[in-house]
């Protein structure tokens, strides 16, 4: 195991444990699977799914005094002999086979990934058709290009750039899933797959960076491709944005009234440290308030899908019967939020959801940061 | 040889399927084009009164203890002495578990062509069968010299194959029935302990949309509300979202409520044989090319949790005393 | 225990079908295949009798775009045998299949034999009671649970409704599988990564594909839809306001 020499500086302080959003439901937590690698029982946790709670929030990893990587090096490897055992709840198994054989987690035809790019003028530059050399290839990813509600963002966010004239291009049919969330879900191999398919796809092309609209793809290309060979320049979205702040705000005519909150997302701000710059955006646009939650940037509370969690809903639902998502929805309402600012393509749907069902939250709104800039812009 | 169109009915502990009923229908239209009488082929022991209703011009009726209920090995040997003796112009079967097990049997044996998934024939007497999930067609001119042909539901009514003329019944032979290979010990009932969808006139029917197993509270508030019963498709039974007592579909039950209300299903075949017979069919569905809205009377484009909850609001308040 | 399934992969319906410039076949070229949902489960079901009671599987693929995968992906479940037919089985249809398989394995000794109940481009028919037939044994099919004793199987045979049909069945002989006891276990891509180094595949040539048996095919169309549902439309108030009063009207209300 990698960096295995780093869990026996484990103190067992139980921070991990306490920390963790769903430490409650799982029958070993963080602290108590190191405490059975110590006593040699391990297999005790095989036999538990539990494990299948965790989300991959990086709350664990960020607050271990030891600064054990327990996210990536312990809950992913136990969720990987897990699968090597074949112990794997069915929506997960599906989304799994689906990413194997699709390119995406939700089954779709990779000939339709897309086609969220029709009515947008000018037109999405699709790189496979023009072949030509851009400034900057757009990753688009798995739930921006097929997800109803997605898409609006995705589109706001190609009228952002063509608005600034930002030399881009998607890969579209040939884009397959980042693969981040199914390697923490415990599926190296396909990961690994997945990311030598685009790799060679990348070599097809020629482009200076890359921008991801989702931060999973951000923290794969980022983090995890290199050790695979695959070393290309990438930001968020966010990122690259708050570089051109200045022209952005020039072409801004609307006021956004209202009383925003942003969502730190996971693999953006605690995994990442990219707290400041969506903010930063946030706070060009007139007429919006910025307002923090009670748990924000390193503390934020996990909107519940990562880590394989987008397909565990029914799973985790049936063992905890509360949903990460409604959790960290009461906070955005008890801050009097009008809207809740979003910067990760799984997240509108999970909150937008949670919604529906919340007293209080009838007339919250959420958006992402890419949805409020194309209205600010009067795009 | 003759032109005659030969039907094999199938029946299931003293019960006749519907699917005889779809057969026999067709077998009518086909005979019109080909010129033969239709003949409802019956199997059994002491079942001659259950060709009451059949809609045919002739039965017949074939005898045997070993023929009480369907093995495959025995009807196969029964209806390969018939077919080779009579040779007539087609024989249907239907596509099910009774049906499916003899006719691609007899057709290696008996060296016969075959025809599956055949939902209806032409003026002209051409076959016309679904396949790929019902996305395709195929029509073509019935093979010679006997066409096998399965049946699927879909394409005639169970009542255009039903008469109030009860038809001539005519004993044939059975040929000899010892070491059959295949022998029925018992039948295992589904669990009796829930309600009988197939007489209900109001379903709420959930499919693989729904997403997951809390989910169904959602259809379940609504049907509460509504006074009518909740049912599934197979990937949300498969999944124990809800009972197999609740299964719409090929291997579940066949329907013919007042109202379906079918939320998040996207009406594959397997699905939309069993609930062609309802009055009206409601459909929900985030998918506007959903095959269900081809089915249904009535369709709504739109996501069932942005729905289903406001919808049931409104009935409660639509059924509270003024 | 030894144990024979057969497996075939069909068109993905994921992907849009097209009809070739015949018009009475289906365009294969660009079609995605994928491995019959019911064979998947024929295939589990085999591992399961064989993790019960002992014994070989063997899993026999005609060769198509993605059969290796599908092949590989059985040994990485527990698969033993490997064979491939190889031959053009784009024009084949089952009586085609069923012949040629039946003259690989006549001589394999077999005790049973598995295969999917049904695939979605069965237009001549289904190949396993073919096969059944071309071998000279017995054919269940709408299996959901196979019991080995002693020279018989005992299965549970579906019927609409719930009802289960249970039967003996005399071995050898060849059942078509609706569901397995399990569902089809998920493998790791690592774990079929590693069953490609493994394992070998064993190609036999199909001896000849003669595709009669069915019926000739005049022309394949896309059905239109003979009617339409009447959508309600509007925003989730507007269309459940009318659902309310459709619901009146039609006298559920």
């Amino acid at each position: 195991m990698e960096d295995g020499e780093r869990i026996r500086k484990c103190l067992q302080c139980g921070t991990c444990s306490g920390v963790c959003p769903f430490g409650y439901f799982m029958k070993f937590p963080p602290s108590k699977i190191i405490g059975t690698l110590r006593a040699d029982i391990f297999d005790l946790v095989l036999k538990s799914d539990g494990v299948w709670m965790c989300v991959s929030c990086f709350a664990c990893t960020a607050f271990c005094p030891s600064q054990i990587p327990i996210t990536a090096n312990l809950m992913t490897r136990v969720k990987e002999e897990m699968l090597i055992a074949g112990t794997v709840p069915t929506e997960l198994q599906v989304a799994l086979a689906n990413s194997q054989r699709y390119g995406n987690p939700m089954g779709e035809s990779p000939r339709k990934r897309a086609d969220w790019i029709s009515g947008i003028k000018p037109e999405v530059n699709l790189l496979g058709k023009t072949k030509k050399p851009v400034d900057v290839l757009w990753f688009v990813g798995d739930y921006a290009s097929y997800h109803p509600r997605v898409q609006s963002a995705t589109k706001a966010l190609a009228k952002v750039l063509n608005a600034l004239g930002v030399d881009f291009g998607i890969l579209g049919p040939e884009e397959n899933s980042d693969g981040d969330s199914q390697r923490l879900a415990g599926e190296r191999g396909l990961f690994e797959m997945l990311a030598e398919k685009n790799a060679k796809v990348f070599g097809k092309y020629q482009f200076n960076t890359i921008i991801t609209t989702d931060p999973h793809a951000y923290n794969a290309i980022k983090n995890e491709y290199p050790r695979l060979g695959i070393s290309f320049p990438v930001q968020h979205y966010t990122e690259y944005l708050v570089e051109r702040i200045d022209q952005l705000k020039a072409l801004m005519n609307h006021e956004v009234k209202a009383r925003v909150t942003f969502h730190d997302p996971c693999y953006l701000g605690r995994a990442n440290n990219v707290f400041d710059q969506p903010r930063a955006l946030l706070k060009t646009i007139a007429g919006l308030e910025l307002v923090e939650m009670a748990h924000n940037h390193t503390n934020s509370l996990c909107c519940g899908g990562g880590g394989g969690g987008m397909w565990l809903d029914g799973f985790q639902w049936e063992k905890a019967h509360v949903r990460l998502s409604d959790w960290r929805l009461r906070e955005a309402v008890s801050v009097d939020a009008n809207i809740l600012a979003v910067a990760c393509p799984y997240e509108a749907p999970r909150f937008e959801d949670a919604a529906k069902t919340m007293q209080g939250a009838d007339q919250l709104q959420v958006r992402d940061i890419a949805e409020l800039l194309a209205e600010a812009m009067g795009l | 040889m003759s032109q005659d169109i030969y039907v094999l009915i199938e029946h299931l502990q003293g019960r006749v399927a519907d699917i005889s009923y779809t057969m026999l229908a067709g077998a009518g239209e086909l005979s019109k084009a080909v010129g033969g009488d239709v003949v409802a082929v019956l199997l059994g022991h002491n079942a001659k009164d259950m060709t009451g209703n059949f809609a045919a011009d002739k039965v017949l009726y074939l005898d045997h203890e070993k023929l009480a209920e369907f093995t495959s090995d025995a009807y196969q040997k029964v209806l390969t002495d018939l077919i080779s003796k009579d040779q007539p112009r087609a024989v249907i079967f239907g596509n099910t578990s009774i049906g499916s097990d003899v006719a691609s049997v007899l057709s290696v044996r008996l060296r016969l062509p075959l025809v599956n998934s055949c939902r209806s024939f032409t003026n002209d007497g051409k076959y016309v069968s679904q396949i790929c999930g019902g996305k395709i067609m195929a029509e073509g001119e019935l093979p010679v010299p006997t066409a096998l042909v399965t049946m699927v539901p879909g394409g005639y009514p169970a009542e255009q194959g039903q008469s109030g003329e009860e038809p001539p019944v005519t004993e044939a032979d059975v040929p000899a029935l010892d070491a059959l290979r295949v022998t029925l010990s018992k039948y295992i009932e589904p669990e009796v302990s829930d309600v009988d969808i197939s007489k209900e006139p109001l379903l709420i029917a959930v499919g693989r949309g729904i997403q997951n197993q809390d989910n169904i509270e959602l259809a379940e508030d609504l049907a509460q509300a509504l006074g009518g019963v909740v049912c599934g498709s197979r990937p949300v039974v498969d999944q124990g979202w809800l009972k197999t007592s609740r299964l719409v579909g090929k291997s579940g039950k066949y329907v013919k409520p007042k109202v379906y209300l079918a939320m998040g299903i996207s009406g594959a075949p397997e699905h939309a044989e069993a609930i062609i017979g309802s009055d009206t069919i409601i459909a929900i569905n985030m998918d506007p090319t959903a095959p269900i809205f081809n089915l249904a009377k009535y369709g709504v484009e739109g996501d069932i949790f942005e729905l289903v909850e406001v919808l049931t609001e409104k009935v409660k308040q639509e059924k509270q005393p003024a | 225990m030894n144990i024979i399934v057969l497996a075939k992969l069909v068109p993905d319906l994921v992907e849009e079908l097209t009809i070739d410039e015949s018009g009475a076949a289906l365009d294969l070229t660009f079609a995605r295949m994928i491995i019959n949902e019911f064979d998947d489960h024929a295939i589990e079901q085999g591992i399961l009798l064989k993790e019960r009671g002992g014994g070989t599987v063997t899993l026999v693929v005609p060769e198509f775009d993605g059969a290796d995968d599908v092949l590989f992906t059985a040994a990485a479940k527990g698969a033993d045998r490997l064979i491939k037919i190889t031959g053009d089985f784009i024009a084949a249809n089952n009586h085609a299949l069923a012949h040629c398989v039946a003259g690989l394995i006549k001589d394999s000794q077999a005790n049973l034999i598995l295969t999917g109940v049904q695939a979605h481009n069965d237009l001549d028919g289904a190949v396993g009671p073919m096969l059944a037939e071309s071998l000279g044994l017995p054919y269940v099919g709408y299996i959901s649970s196979v019991a080995i004793n002693d020279g018989k199987v005992t299965i549970h045979k579906e019927y609409p409704g719930g009802l289960l049909a249970e039967m003996e069945v005399a071995l050898p002989a060849v059942l078509g599988i609706q569901v397995s006891e399990e569902p089809p276990r998920y493998v790791a891509v690592s774990k079929v990564r590693q069953a490609m180094k493994d394992s070998s595949i064993e190609e036999q040539d199909a001896s000849d594909l003669d595709p009669d048996g069915g019926a000739a095919v005049g022309r394949m169309f896309q059905p239109e839809a003979t009617s339409h549902a009447e959508m309600i439309t509007g925003d989730p108030e507007e269309v459940t306001d009318k659902l309310v009063s459709l619901f009146k009207e039609l006298g559920v209300l």
